[in-house]
């Protein structure tokens, strides 16, 4: 087993995040063959039942079976906030790239194209691009991956400069390595720490724009299975039934959590100079 | 088969900071650069490497070995630099990577030239390690840079730029960062080798006391223009220019001698 992820799985949080991130991956799998009831088949007879067999979320009010709606819902999840991670990632790593290590006036346009991309919320980003295309999960993940690329583009820039011009990077070309070669083993590397925790936000927030823009009409259409739209479902009755508004909302919680957990003990997990401070001081993790 | 540098002049945003500077260092040859801060020194074994910063142009020659390097694609210099050419920057706390163990710097350029495998990369770094006299080198190719002294660093970067057995070494101000103490060590240490392996050298220091330890030879540069040069006995003793009397003044405040500590 590799060092970073002995010490990964060594920290408290980081064992909460990989079981979590882990968990709702494999639900979302399960999801895409098998959930206990089609999660769009309404039972008119059973509504609002209760947490019970064969209902083991309890069925909401036009008798859909909760459970399931959940684990469909977790694939849609998965789907947007993988979706999301991908784009960002893309966008934020070649815009930090071209805007800290070309030449001069390529990165000063770089800079200020991101200081004005970052203007814009991820919601007027999705209503710029959902009032093109309609709205679809496709919105979300890319009103996410570009909101969020640029941000991840923002803190990565200066460090990637950083990092540039410092003299091991210099004395790896020194050595012998060409520019790439160079960027793929000092470089990179080195804003990877901070990297991982921008982009485990971003994931995280992807989960949590899903629901909400799903709610506003920019996500999932109705007949999408959504955490989101589940829980703007339930939560007109919560003063009924406020058991089955719950569900949606742990489920929600606990990958955004999840996500945010692994993220800050990957961070850790990968930068050995953290780790030497946490043994010293006990350090105790930062929760984002 | 040496280093020719000939009318090299570099100019950073317009700014001209090595100005016509001209000297050689033949094969075994221990060449001493000596000025004050931005005399243009490091820029100038920046540009033998073509490591110059962007921004930076740089006209006249540099050859090696009778071929051009100034102008050389750099896929063609890459492959020079580390075999051929190897340096040592003036900053150990900044001149390794601090998320990369010892070990795996060390064998770097080895690496990088040779292609050898990890596991052999590993051995060859032990070996590395305990030629510049680190502690248990077994187990100090493990850790990672913060875990290092200063001059434990300084050495880890000397084993890394020596490791493939470069002709010629161009060491930029190693010593400045370290104690008084350390200095003397690791200049001992540093001629050992160069020795040993016949290489050539190229030092660059502020401190006229430093190079009459390392250096036969002496250029002196002021504002990018070489202003004497000459066999260093002769730059201590009869300096002609006043920079080198300058430096002649404050370098005898940090003399060093053997068996002795610093005065």
């Amino acid at each position: 087993m590799p060092r970073w992820l002995r010490l990964l799985w060594s920290s408290a949080t980081g064992r909460f995040g990989v079981i979590a991130v882990a968990v709702i991956a494999l639900i979302a799998l399960v999801a895409v063959f098998w959930t206990p009831f089609n999660p769009q088949e309404a039972d008119v007879r059973n509504r609002w039942a209760l947490p019970s067999w064969p209902h083991l979320l309890g069925t909401d009010g036009t008798g859909r079976d909760i459970l399931s709606l959940i684990m469909a819902g977790a694939r849609t999840t998965v789907f947007v906030s993988t979706g999301a991670g991908i784009v960002a990632t893309i966008i934020g790593i070649a815009l930090a790239a071209l805007g800290a290590l070309t030449f001069r006036w390529m990165r000063e346009t770089i800079a200020v194209l991101v200081d004005i991309l970052i203007a814009f919320p991820v919601l007027i980003i999705a209503m710029m691009i959902s009032s093109v295309w309609g709205g679809s999960l496709w919105v979300v993940v890319w009103a996410v991956g570009i909101g969020f690329g640029v941000n991840i583009a923002r803190v990565t820039r200066p460090e990637l400069r950083r990092v540039q011009q410092s003299d091991f990077v210099l004395a790896g070309r020194a050595a012998g390595l060409t520019a790439s070669q160079n960027l793929v083993r000092h470089l990179l590397p080195n804003v990877a720490p901070v990297f991982i925790v921008q982009l485990s936000w971003s994931m995280a927030v992807a989960v949590l724009a899903e629901a909400g823009l799903s709610y506003l009409g920019f996500g999932a259409s109705v007949t999408e299975p959504s955490w989101g739209i589940l829980l703007s479902d339930l939560q007109r009755y919560i003063g009924i039934h406020p058991l089955s508004v719950i569900w949606p909302g742990l489920a929600i919680t606990i990958t955004v959590l999840g996500l945010n957990l692994l993220g800050d003990a990957l961070r850790e997990a990968t930068d050995p100079t953290l780790q030497h401070r946490r043994a010293e001081l006990h350090t105790p993790a930062v929760v984002a | 088969m040496s280093l020719i540098v000939q009318d090299l002049v570099v100019e950073i945003d317009g700014r001209r900071v090595v100005d016509g500077v001209s000297f050689d260092v033949p094969d075994g040859a221990r060449l001493g650069l000596i000025g004050e801060s931005g005399s243009g020194k490091s820029v100038t074994a920046l540009a033998i490497l073509g490591l110059l910063p962007d921004g930076a142009t740089a006209r006249g020659s540099i050859r090696w070995d009778d071929i051009e390097l100034l102008g050389m694609p750099d896929r063609e210099l890459a492959r020079l630099r580390g075999d051929d050419i190897g340096i040592i920057f003036q900053e150990p706390r900044t001149a390794l990577n601090p998320i990369r163990t010892v070990g795996r710097q060390i064998s770097e350029s080895v690496r990088i030239h040779t292609g050898v495998s990890r596991r052999e990369a590993r051995l060859r770094a032990i070996e590395e390690a305990a030629r510049v006299h680190l502690p248990d080198p077994g187990t100090i190719i493990d850790k990672y840079p913060h875990q290092l002294s200063g001059g434990q660093r300084q050495r880890v970067a000397i084993a890394t730029a020596l490791a493939s057995r470069p002709r010629m070494l161009i060491a930029d101000e190693p010593t400045t960062a370290l104690d008084v103490t350390i200095q003397a060590e690791v200049l001992h240490l540093l001629l050992s080798l160069v020795e040993e392996h016949g290489m050539s050298l190229m030092f660059i220091t502020h401190d006229l006391a430093v190079l009459a330890q390392v250096a036969t030879y002496g250029v002196v540069l002021e504002d990018g223009r070489v202003v004497e040069q000459a066999p260093v006995s002769t730059l201590l003793t009869t300096p002609s220019s006043p920079i080198t009397q300058g430096l002649l003044r404050d370098a005898t405040a940090t003399l060093w001698r053997p068996g002795g500590g610093d005065a």
